[in-house]
């Protein structure tokens, strides 16, 4: 592992992003965009709005690095770069690094402009700081970096890189609390969204908009933070130096 | 892969891989450099198994896919992977040697073809490689171009780099020093031109030797 290599691929990985200034206004624009119109939609029900507001601005980060890291793992897999890494002192780690530092520094741009509309436009109220919210949405991001890498090994096309979204993420997200009470759920849904690590991303954020800065929200973020390292050791054992 | 099969690549020296599509050229290159699963056997190359960390910087590569980033100019590519072999001052020799000057600042995705090729081989070029494995470098160029990377070759081969380079364009075999000839997975011959009597045109002599079987 490298320090110059790791830093080499992050700022590789945001000049090409870079060259991709539509990408980068829909990252930003997006997710403000967005709450913003469901403040709208639940005009007559702010308590609806005010509940599920905290958690979308700390889980979109985890949707949108998803999405870029899947893709821009599948073009380093199927456009050749990959291999050629793989044939030089690069140790995985290194790839696997500077990707995580590249897409975590824009998730917390995102995380910094959606928070600045939500509690500063919307008037969304958290009890807890929003710092910790930004916090927690770049842990989040890094969920989505290390979840859109191990699915890219799986993927043969940008078509179905990004099916995985609604495959593997939209599941996690329904069952994660943020539609019905996790508590609310029948038994085995339960305790198949026990399993998931997005639950574990969601309740934190309800806890820092509830205000309850506690050891369950510590717990919260450890297990998020765990599931990144396991699902990063799993992905990095796709990125194999010989291939078929 | 390729059963009982020894190469010798000299020093120095220009060997081509002939065969058509499918004939095992990727693989046993792919095997050279140590990027290939291999299910039995062993591939030594410069005295070490290959794909050994001390060959990563020994032993140049380039695949038959352009693998540089496209969203990216040719300085970008060039100084990532420089900063990937910790040879930054390499960059701007490499760029004269590919003929590329003062086209650092353009977009990869919008050269030709052939500029392409050459940022390609210009990242194969940075380690300054004893080995340099070229998968099919002149595929689908103008016969210019192809003459003048072909010129290239030599002189890198003249300043002491043993070159590997595939090609299914049977005319290419007569820019080699050596020849390997390669079918169905299996060595059909190996020698200079003249000793595999390519005088009559390698495409028959491949025919001939391929028949002979």
């Amino acid at each position: 592992m490298s320090l110059r290599i790791t830093i080499a691929t992050a700022r590789r990985a945001l000049a090409q992003l870079r060259r991709d200034p539509r990408t980068i206004a829909l990252i930003l624009v997006v997710p403000p965009a967005l709450l913003t119109l469901l403040r709208y939609v639940f005009d007559s029900n702010p308590a609806a709005f005010q509940r599920v507001a905290v958690p979308l601005v700390g889980l979109f980060p985890l949707i949108v690095m998803f999405l870029v890291t899947s893709i821009a793992m599948l073009r380093e897999r199927t456009g050749g770069t990959l291999e050629r890494l793989m044939s030089m002192p690069l140790a995985k780690l290194d790839l696997l690094a500077g990707y995580g530092l590249a897409f975590a520094s824009v998730a917390a741009a995102q995380a910094c402009i959606t928070s600045v509309v939500a509690f500063r436009l919307l008037h969304v109220e958290t009890a807890g700081s929003p710092a910790l919210v930004v916090t927690l949405a770049v842990c989040n991001a890094l969920l989505g970096v290390a979840l859109g890498l191990f699915l890219s090994a799986f993927a043969t096309s940008e078509f179905q890189a990004v099916q995985f979204m609604p495959a593997v993420l939209l599941p996690q997200i329904i069952l994660s609390g943020l539609f019905v009470p996790r508590a609310e759920l029948p038994r085995a849904l339960r305790i198949v969204s026990a399993l998931l690590p997005v639950s574990y991303a969601y309740d934190g954020l309800a806890r820092v908009a509830a205000g309850l800065v506690d050891a369950r929200l510590w717990a919260d973020c450890l297990i998020v933070l765990a599931s990144v390292v396991l699902a990063l050791a799993v992905g990095a054992s796709t990125l194999r130096r010989r291939t078929p | 892969m390729i059963p009982g099969l020894t190469v010798d690549v000299r020093r120095g020296a220009v060997t081509g891989l002939l065969g058509p599509s499918g004939g095992g050229k990727s693989t046993l290159m792919r095997a050279v450099v140590g990027v290939q699963q291999i299910t039995s056997g062993t591939v030594e190359v410069l005295g070490l198994p290959a794909g050994s960390p001390a060959l990563q910087r020994r032993v140049g590569y380039m695949t038959q896919a352009r693998s540089v980033y496209g969203d990216l100019t040719v300085g970008e590519n060039l100084r990532y992977f420089a900063d990937v072999l910790d040879v930054r001052t390499r960059v701007a020799g490499v760029v004269h040697t590919v003929d590329l000057d003062g086209r650092e600042r353009e977009l990869v995705r919008e050269l030709s073809g052939g500029e392409q090729s050459r940022v390609s081989l210009a990242v194969a070029l940075l380690g300054q490689p004893e080995l340099l494995v070229l998968d099919e470098p002149t595929v689908g160029l103008d016969p210019l171009l192809r003459r003048d990377l072909w010129s290239m070759f030599h002189r890198l081969a003249a300043d002491g780099v043993s070159l590997l380079i595939s090609t299914h364009v049977m005319d290419e075999a007569e820019h080699c020093d050596e020849l390997l000839l390669l079918r169905e997975g299996r060595l059909l011959a190996a020698g200079t031109p003249a000793e595999l009597g390519a005088g009559s045109g390698i495409e028959a002599a491949f025919i001939r030797l391929a028949e002979a079987r």
